[in-house]
C-alpha cells in the first residue's frame, strides 16, 4: 500500500477498506481506561546474549506506538516484558503509573496480546478460544458471551466460523481469531506481535483499519511490533526504531521519515528501491 | 555438579508443582467438566487395553505358579497367590505403567506443545492460571481413575488366573476352589494396600508428566524428547516409590 495514499485515507476518518465497521455489540462493550506505558532503562540478557540494553520508551494514553526493527533486535522480548511474561534484569515498566514488577503491584488494568504464533488452543473451537477469558472469569452469562464472540469474529471477518477448530484455519485466519480473542478481553492496552505476517494484502489492510478503529473510536493504547513498513506508517502515532537492543529513534511518522540516521533510512526505505548489494 | 543441580531443580520443581496443584484442588467443583473430560480419556478409554493386559497377566501368573504348587500338592493356593500378587503389586504397578505410557505421554505431548507454541503464555496473559486450568483437572482425574482401574484390572486378572488354572492339565483347579482360596487370602487390608499405592502412583504420573510438559522449550524435537523423559521418569519413580511405600505400609502393619 502506498504510504501517502494510506495517510490520506486515514485522514478521511478510519474508513474500513472492506466496508466493514466495528461490530456494534463489541463497540458498546469496549471501554478503555486510557493507560499510558512508561519503560525506563529496561535491560535483559539470556546468558551471554544481551537482548535489551537499556530501553526507554513513553507511550501516552490512547496512543498507538509502532516498534520497528530487524529480526532478532528484541522487539518481541520487549512486548513479553510489557505483558509480564518476562522479568527484566534491570529497569522498570510502568503501566498506568504502576510498576508491574513491584511485588505489591495489584493489576488494575487489562493488557491483552496478539501473539505472532496466534497461540490458539487447538482443543477448543474458534468460539471457545475467543470466549475463553470471559468464560473463565465468569464475566457474563453464556448468551452474552456468545454475542460478544460473534461480534468480535464479525470485526475480524470470520463471522460464521464459530464451530471450526483452529487446525482447519489458515495462518492468517488464526491471527484474526487471536485478534478477536484479545479484543473481547476489553483491554486498556493491547499489544500486537507482527499482526500482519502471513496475511494477504487485503487482510493486512483490514488489520490496519482495525488498529486505527481501536485508536479512533475506543482510544485503546496500542503497541505494535511489525516489520511491515506500510502498516507501521499507516497506524502509528509514533514510531520507535529498535536496533541492537536500543531505541535509536523515536518520533512521529514525519520525524522518522525526515530522520537522517543511516540505519533508520535503510530500514524504512523500501528494499527494492535501494541499490543492489 | 550440573547433574546434582539438575536433580535438585527437578525435584524442587515437582514438589512446587504438586503443592500448587493441591492448592488449586479447591477449584475442583467449578471445573467438573474439565475433570470429567480427563476421566474419560484416562479411565474409560484405557479399559479395553487394561482388560487385555490384566487377563494375560493373571493367566501367566497361574501358568507359572500352578504346576510348581501342584507338584508340592498345594495347587489350591493358586487363587490366593494370583489374587495377592495382583492386588498388592502387579495391579497397581501394571496399571501405573499403562497409564504413564498411554495417558502420561499424551499429557506431556499436549502440554509441551502448548508451551512451545505460546499457548501457556496466552493463558497467562488472560489471567488464567495454567496449573488450575491444565494441571489440576489432569491430576484429580488420574488420582481418581488409577485406583478404579486397579480394581478393574485386579478382577479381570483374577479371572484370567482362574481360567488358566482350570484348563491347565497340570493344575485342573475348579473356579470354586480357586475363588475360595482367593477370598480367604485377599483381605480388605491387602485391597487397601493396592489402592493406596495406586493413588500415590497417580500423583507421581500426573505431576511428572505435567511438569515435564510445562517446562518444555524449543520445537517439535524437544516435544518428542519431553515425552520420552516424562514416561521414563514416571516409570522409574513408580518403581522406586513402590519399594518405599511397601516399606512404609509394612511398618504400619498394612501389608
Amino acid at each position: 500500500m502506498d504510504m501517502q495514499e494510506s495517510a490520506e485515507k486515514k485522514e478521511r476518518g478510519g474508513d474500513s477498506g472492506n466496508g466493514r465497521g466495528m461490530g456494534s455489540v463489541l463497540l458498546g462493550y469496549l471501554k478503555s481506561a486510557r493507560v499510558g506505558v512508561s519503560i525506563r532503562g529496561l535491560r535483559k540478557s539470556f546468558g551471554a546474549n544481551h537482548v535489551l540494553k537499556g530501553i526507554d520508551l513513553e507511550v501516552s494514553p490512547g496512543e498507538t506506538v509502532v516498534i520497528l526493527g530487524k529480526s532478532g533486535t528484541g522487539k518481541s522480548v520487549l512486548l513479553r516484558h510489557i505483558i509480564g511474561l518476562e522479568k527484566p534484569d534491570a529497569g522498570m515498566i510502568l503501566i498506568g503509573g504502576e510498576d508491574i514488577n513491584d511485588p505489591d503491584f495489584k493489576k488494575g488494568h487489562v493488557v491483552s496480546m496478539v501473539f505472532q504464533s496466534s497461540a490458539l488452543f487447538n482443543s477448543l473451537t474458534v468460539e471457545e478460544n475467543v470466549g475463553l477469558y470471559l468464560k473463565e472469569h465468569k464475566v457474563f452469562d453464556d448468551g452474552k458471551i456468545r454475542n460478544l464472540v460473534s461480534s468480535a469474529l464479525e470485526i475480524v471477518g470470520l463471522e460464521g466460523k464459530e464451530s471450526i477448530m483452529p487446525s482447519m484455519l489458515s495462518g492468517g485466519m488464526k491471527r484474526r481469531v487471536a485478534t478477536a480473542r484479545a479484543l473481547v478481553m476489553n483491554p486498556d492496552l493491547i499489544l500486537f506481535d507482527e499482526p500482519t505476517s502471513g496475511l494477504d494484502p487485503m487482510m493486512t489492510r483490514t488489520v490496519g483499519d482495525l488498529i486505527c478503529d481501536l485508536k479512533d473510536k475506543i482510544e485503546i493504547t496500542q503497541i505494535v511490533v511489525t516489520h511491515d513498513i506500510d502498516l507501521a506508517f499507516y497506524v502509528a502515532d509514533r514510531l520507535a526504531i529498535l536496533s541492537e537492543g536500543r531505541i535509536i529513534e523515536y518520533g512521529t511518522p514525519e520525524d522518522i521519515r525526515c530522520c537522517k540516521d543511516y540505519a533508520v533510512q535503510e530500514f524504512i526505505t523500501p528494499q527494492f528501491e535501494q541499490p543492489r548489494r | 555438579m550440573n547433574g546434582v543441580m539438575s536433580f535438585f531443580k527437578v525435584t524442587g520443581g515437582l514438589v512446587s508443582l504438586l503443592m500448587e496443584t493441591l492448592y488449586w484442588c479447591k477449584a475442583a467443583l467449578k471445573n467438573t467438566d474439565k475433570i470429567s473430560d480427563q476421566l474419560l480419556v484416562i479411565g474409560y478409554q484405557t479399559l479395553p487395553v487394561g482388560a487385555l493386559i490384566a487377563l494375560f497377566s493373571g493367566g501367566v501368573l497361574a501358568l507359572q505358579a500352578g504346576p510348581t504348587l501342584a507338584r508340592l500338592g498345594i495347587e489350591e493356593n493358586v487363587g490366593g497367590l494370583v489374587g495377592l500378587s495382583l492386588v498388592k503389586e502387579l495391579g497397581p504397578v501394571m496399571a501405573s505403567i499403562l497409564i504413564a505410557g498411554r495417558v502420561g505421554s499424551a499429557m506431556t505431548a499436549e502440554l509441551a506443545s502448548m508451551s512451545v507454541y505460546e499457548e501457556i503464555d496466552a493463558l497467562k496473559t488472560m489471567d488464567i492460571n495454567p496449573v488450575r486450568y491444565l494441571v489440576m483437572p489432569r491430576f484429580i482425574a488420574t488420582v481418581l481413575a488409577l485406583p478404579v482401574l486397579v480394581i478393574y484390572m485386579d478382577v479381570i486378572g483374577w479371572f484370567g488366573g482362574a481360567v488358566v488354572s482350570a484348563i491347565n492339565p497340570e493344575v485342573q483347579l475348579s473356579f470354586s476352589v480357586y475363588y475360595r482360596n482367593l477370598a480367604d487370602l485377599v483381605d480388605f487390608t491387602a485391597f487397601c494396600n493396592g489402592l493406596i499405592k495406586a493413588g500415590i502412583f497417580g500423583v507421581i504420573i500426573s505431576i511428572v508428566c505435567c511438569y515435564v510438559g510445562l517446562k518444555t522449550k524449543g520445537g517439535p524435537r524437544e516435544i518428542g524428547t519431553a515425552v520420552t523423559k516424562a514416561v521414563v521418569l514416571s516409570f522409574v519413580l513408580v518403581l522406586v516409590f513402590d519399594y518405599y511405600v511397601t516399606r512404609i505400609l509394612l511398618f504400619f502393619g498394612l501389608d
